[in-house]
């Protein structure tokens, strides 16, 4: 437990020091917003409609960068080596990586609201719902994608890699997140928010326990 | 050099072999069917599709576990063929849908569970398939494709129910007992045709596998070693 929390530390502490790096993906994730609303055009109503959707592309997208991050930084001077030699097991170093980067992507998330609100004129007073969709969308984003971002940065092409393979798996969240996004801001008369939180809880708890399970094959040597 | 396996070689023919009398059968001898006519003919070749391409995605599944749990290569070289046999036929089973559906619902493409997974599930392990192409080294590739596509696999009923949730409009599926009798004999024969012509193309291609393997893994220096069955206990260089 101690360890985790250890890993956990260490890789916020890394990002922390290293801001930049955050606010130049912030700064990505809201041009990406900016960039879909020129695609939809100066339709206000057709804008509001489409706001959960931009928003979870842009964090899909922003993500990857973030996800990819995480492990570059294990490749210099092979620190991933001087991890794994460490009196902590693999799954250990995997949960504390997924829960920084958890923690990273929903932060960006919750940072990426106001930009959607302004550009896309879709505010709601339902803060809480909203921050529970982003919490356990970014959960099942973080899970896959710290293990997969362990692979892909090991190999050649890895900026073309990840998204193509995180991406198809991500689909369950993706329409999850933006179908429950979409009902907190539009408003939910047939009460359908409970079942596309409990499918993003669900694909959450499956995909944390494949990580944990898989990821020891991953990093051995 | 092994000569490639008979037993494949035989199989690739008798699927080859059934294939054309399902698909005579049912481009001739059968009736056509009542509301869409000749269109529903495609029906031959696009349900023992969908059935083969789950069973080798599956297949693909079976043997990644496998080598994970037991790190013998031929699981790895197994694994390469179901996979790539198993987006070959995901991709066939989206086009003949198109075909399909371009007459019968208007447009070539439709946001319905089935066809949507199909597509997902393409790209899923055409990702896994690119990934193996990008890894030099051997045994974090088998590893790695391993994992991804355990992963992947298990994802797929996710994708599946969730797309169901988000919208539906596919035809229930057909199998023998759906379809009147008249189309029965053409799509049994065309589902063990489809069946074993992929079964016995996997074998000649995880024996490909095998010998590309062979000489990446082989040693520099001329050293004596029995053809190896297991993986070795340390990786390859980083």
């Amino acid at each position: 437990m101690k360890a985790l929390f250890v890993a956990f530390r260490k890789d916020l502490l890394l990002q922390w020091r290293g801001k930049t790096q955050a606010v130049a993906i912030f700064a990505f994730g809201a041009a990406t917003l900016l960039l879909f609303s020129f695609a939809i055009g100066p339709d206000s109503s057709a804008l509001r409609q489409h706001a959960a959707g931009f928003l979870w592309l842009g964090l899909l997208l922003a993500s990857t960068l973030s996800l990819a991050e995480s492990f570059e930084r294990e490749m210099e001077e092979q620190a991933l080596e001087g991890l794994l030699l460490l009196p902590a097991c693999a799954r250990t170093l995997y949960y504390g990586k997924a829960m920084a980067n958890w923690a990273q992507l929903a932060l960006l998330g919750m940072a990426l609201v106001p930009v959607m609100i302004v550009l896309y004129d879709a505010g709601t007073l339902r803060l809480l719902s909203l921050l529970a969709v982003i919490l356990l969308g970014t959960a099942g984003l973080s899970a896959p994608g710290t293990l997969h971002a362990a692979m892909t940065s090991q190999t050649r092409a890895r900026q073309t890699l990840l998204p193509l393979l995180l991406f198809p798996l991500v689909v369950p969240v993706l329409l999850a997140a933006v179908k429950a996004t979409s009902l907190v801001i539009l408003g939910d008369p047939m009460e359908q928010f409970g079942p596309w939180i409990t499918l993003l809880g669900a694909f959450a708890v499956v995909h944390w326990s494949l990580g944990g399970l898989l990821f020891g094959r991953v990093v051995e040597d | 050099m092994r000569a490639p396996s008979v037993r494949s070689i035989a199989l690739v023919a008798l699927g080859a072999a059934l294939l054309l009398v399902g698909s005579w059968w049912g481009l001739v001898k059968a009736p056509g069917e009542v509301f869409m006519g000749d269109v529903q003919r495609i029906m031959y070749v696009h349900v023992p599709t969908a059935w083969n391409a789950m069973l080798a995605l599956t297949f693909a599944f079976v043997c990644a576990l496998f080598f994970l749990l037991t790190n013998a290569w031929q699981w790895d070289d197994r694994l390469e063929a179901a996979m790539e046999m198993g987006v070959v036929l995901s991709l066939l089973l989206c086009m003949q849908g198109s075909i399909w559906a371009k007459p019968t619902w208007g447009v070539w493409w439709d946001w319905d569970p089935r066809l949507t997974t199909t597509a997902v599930m393409v790209f899923a392990f055409g990702g896994i398939l690119a990934l193996r192409a990008f890894v030099d080294d051997p045994v974090k590739r088998a590893v790695w494709s391993s994992v991804a596509c355990i992963v992947a696999f298990v994802d797929v009923p996710i994708v599946y129910f969730s797309v169901k949730w988000w919208n539906s409009l596919h035809q229930a599926q057909s199998t023998p007992q759906t379809v009147s009798s008249a189309f029965h004999w053409p799509l049994r024969i065309n589902a063990f045709g489809t069946l074993f012509l992929w079964v016995g193309l996997v074998g000649l291609r995880a024996q490909v596998a095998a010998l590309r393997r062979r000489g990446e893994m082989a040693p520099p220096l001329p050293e004596k070693r029995k053809a190896a069955g297991r993986a070795p206990v340390t990786g390859g260089a980083l």
